[in-house]
């Protein structure tokens, strides 16, 4: 009658695609800020990213034989990520390319949910900017003046206003701070994320920006703002599968993050960096665990 | 990094804690196992036939790490049979069928106790082990020198979900309690003794900071701490109320303190001023599934299905049967297991209640070694585990663990955590015996 298991016999409730499904709320603002800045060809960016990506797993695990994942979001999510890393104006077969690297590549040939080493959106972002000249391009808000990304070469930064409210060109969910902000917010008040990986990485970014450009904050502080740093410190600097777990490991991953960055965006043949640091401190992550696990009870002395 | 031991928040679920403790009718037969502690079985003195009385001796202590047996109920032994434990031990129980008179027998006189060497004696012939749930025969606890003893610490955190009985414990029987610290901080010597209270149990903490007014032979303070399961482990508990390290693989004495739980304090107050041994348990009878939960007084022995039928019965057929609470309990497969000397709970599960999760895919979030009181990695364990890396597993500190269960508490995907812990554990003490021979 009664069954036999080891305890616990009661679960927290949390789930994977409970936390999947923060993300996506988390996302919302900035989706729908990019619509509204860039117009509905954004929302068929967002669709068919999403859509590919959420198909495209569904698919392989039933020609793999593997268990269903698709309702534990993470696929849902990965291409909203995506969709929002690119410029409203690509051609949306391009989106199709780009999800089925992310879910298919990066993700599921490594084995799928969790197992993967870097992450699948800005692998696949990555992927897109080598094999695509469309994202260079990028797009622009519907009633403004044509002109370069605000980190192309001989661009003229946006005030921080601007930088705030988003109406200025860059990939579709990147632009608006504040939405970004306040999605961050969300999730670090659902506990979903910690502020230790986002504020390390803008922090680093802020101060060595504050060094380069002759010390000074507003400038220093735009260059937080834009060209992707908010978005991936807060969605893709955090993606569990490939970052470190304690605080101390998720301090250097954003530090790490950060200083690639700019040393990209100074010193490097791109104008941006956001997506090759990330991509770059993913790699380095089993290492960083390595040196960052928790101090054991006990062991070493007092604690 | 941090100044306090994480942990998890549980859903305290203690409805029971305000209710009277019902003292349930003497059942007709108890089944007393020899195994319901820590260490070597007691071995019976009694035979098939033998007439028996209330806090008659039974058994005698089957060695160092044991302790005698007595029984609750007066009446005659009618069958000793085979018991198996939870544990996997098979062990003999006595089997008695009681007269309903409850004689109480001649030898239920206080203990003379005026030295160490007679206290070591009363607290190992009072048949008390760690009521927590531990069942550490508490003599063995306190045979160190007493030099080595800085503080006493005394559990009354109760950080399981549902179980009050340590609550009620502290606030019905603090007088039994301080006369056990009165006479175990004069004979041994003990200058310190902090009381350890989750800021829920608000009462108990009230009837804990009178009692510890009362005591003048040592300095009895009544530490608050935040209601974080698990706060009443040993070395959680140690490190929150004195701010001491017990080193891993260590005991608690070796960071010069005593731990004991609450309701074993008041046991030996019971024992030392009327010499009744332990022979009965306070029991929170709760889950779901129970009508009517409250705390029962029930003879160590009674079959649980009585317990459920004193407060009630059963509503529905449960879906887990627990000894203790939900983070650690032990499950048992039917309701004719017998209430213990190291039982302080018995629940009855609905499915609802019990429903875990389906275990889906580790997503490396770290909610587990962020969670883990001692900063563990479970994630890591159960991988060398499960690939059978013996040489990660050594250096993975699993041998700390003390299966409190957080990591499988929070894991999104629901993952055996804690219960590869365990595996590994067993694997490894497996492993260390062998290299030892």
């Amino acid at each position: 009658m009664s069954k036999l298991s080891m305890s616990p016999h009661i679960h927290s409730g949390m789930s994977t695609g409970g936390i999947m499904l923060d993300v996506i709320i988390a996302l919302l603002p900035a989706a729908v800020a990019g619509v509204v800045i860039f117009g509905l060809s954004a929302l068929w960016v967002i669709l068919t990213c999403v859509i590919s990506c959420v198909a495209l797993e569904a698919l392989f695990t039933l020609i793999a034989k593997k268990p269903q994942s698709v309702k534990d979001l993470s696929a849902a999510v990965t291409g909203l990520l995506l969709a929002l890393n690119l410029p409203a104006n690509i051609p949306l077969w391009q989106c199709v390319v780009g999800s089925l690297f992310a879910i298919i590549v990066v993700k599921c040939l490594f084995g799928g949910l969790g197992q993967n080493v870097v992450n699948p959106a800005i692998a696949a972002r990555v992927f897109m900017l080598v094999a695509f000249g469309s994202l260079a391009k990028a797009a622009f808000p519907v009633d403004a003046v044509a002109g370069a990304t605000p980190l192309a070469p001989g661009a003229t930064m946006p005030d921080l206003l601007t930088l705030f409210t988003g109406y200025y060109g860059g990939a579709i969910g990147e632009t608006c701070s504040v939405a970004l902000l306040v999605g961050g917010i969300y999730l670090v008040v659902r506990r979903v994320i910690t502020w230790h990986n986002p504020v390390a990485f803008m922090g680093t970014v802020f101060v060595f920006s504050f060094l380069m450009e002759g010390y000074d904050p507003i400038k220093a502080l735009s260059m937080v703002l834009c060209g992707g740093v908010v978005i991936g410190a807060i969605f893709m600097a955090t993606d569990y599968t490939t970052s470190p777990p304690t605080p101390w490991g998720k301090v250097i991953f954003g530090i790490g993050c950060g200083l690639f960055t700019c040393l990209i965006r100074y010193f490097g043949s791109y104008p941006e960096g956001v997506s090759f640091a990330i991509l770059f401190m993913n790699i380095l992550t089993p290492y960083i665990n390595r040196w960052t696990r928790h101090k054991v009870f006990g062991t070493g002395g007092a604690k | 990094m941090a100044s306090y031991l994480h942990g998890v928040h549980v859903p305290h679920r203690k409805k029971t804690r305000h209710k009277p403790v019902l003292r349930m009718d003497i059942p007709k037969v108890v089944t007393i196992p020899m195994s319901m502690h820590i260490g070597a079985p007691s071995v019976p003195i009694v035979k098939v036939g033998d007439e028996v009385k209330v806090g008659q001796k039974i058994a005698e202590a089957g060695g160092f790490v044991s302790v005698p047996v007595y029984s609750g109920v007066s009446g005659k032994v009618s069958k000793i049979k085979d018991y198996l434990d939870a544990n996997g031990r098979t062990a003999p129980a006595i089997v008695i069928e009681s007269d309903g008179l409850q004689t109480v027998a001649e030898t239920v006189i206080p203990p003379i106790v005026t030295n160490r060497e007679e206290l070591l004696t009363a607290l190992k012939e009072s048949g008390i082990v760690g009521l927590g749930g531990a069942g550490f025969p508490t003599h063995v606890k306190f045979a160190v020198e007493p030099e080595r003893i800085d503080y006493l610490v005394i559990n009354g955190a109760e950080c399981e979900p549902y179980v009050t009985s340590d609550t009620i414990t502290m606030m019905e029987r603090s007088e039994d309690m301080g006369y056990a610290l009165r006479v175990l901080c004069d004979i041994l010597g003990i200058r310190k003794v902090v009381v350890g209270i989750e800021n829920n149990k608000k009462r108990a903490a009230v009837a804990m900071r009178k009692m510890a007014a009362d005591i003048v032979e040592a300095e009895v303070s009544v530490k608050m701490l935040p209601s974080v399961y698990p706060q009443g482990g040993e070395k959680v508990l140690i490190y929150h109320t004195v701010g001491r390290v017990v080193p891993e693989g260590k005991l608690p004495i070796d960071a010069g303190c005593i731990v004991i739980n609450c309701t074993t304090l008041a046991t030996i107050g019971t024992y030392l001023k009327t010499g009744m041994p332990l022979v009965e348990k306070c029991v929170t009878v709760d889950g779901g599934a129970v009508t009517n939960p409250q705390n029962v007084l029930a003879p160590v022995g009674t079959a649980i299905a009585e317990l459920f039928e004193a407060c009630g019965g059963l509503t529905c057929d449960p879906a887990k049967i627990l000894y203790g609470g939900p983070m650690m309990g032990v499950t048992v497969p039917d309701t004719t297991e017998p209430v213990m000397t190291n039982t302080n709970a018995v629940m009855a599960l609905t499915k609802k209640e019990a429903w875990l999760p389906k275990t889906t895919a580790c997503i490396r979030c770290g909610s587990c070694t962020n969670h883990c009181p001692f900063g563990l990695a479970p994630m890591a364990i159960s991988h060398a585990y499960k690939v059978g890396d013996v040489e990660t597993l050594k250096t993975l500190n699993v041998e700390t663990c003390m299966l409190c269960g957080c990591c499988s508490f929070v894991c999104p995907a629901n993952r055996p955590l804690v219960q590869r812990n365990k595996l590994a554990k067993e694997l490894l003490k497996e492993l260390r015996a062998k290299e030892g021979k």
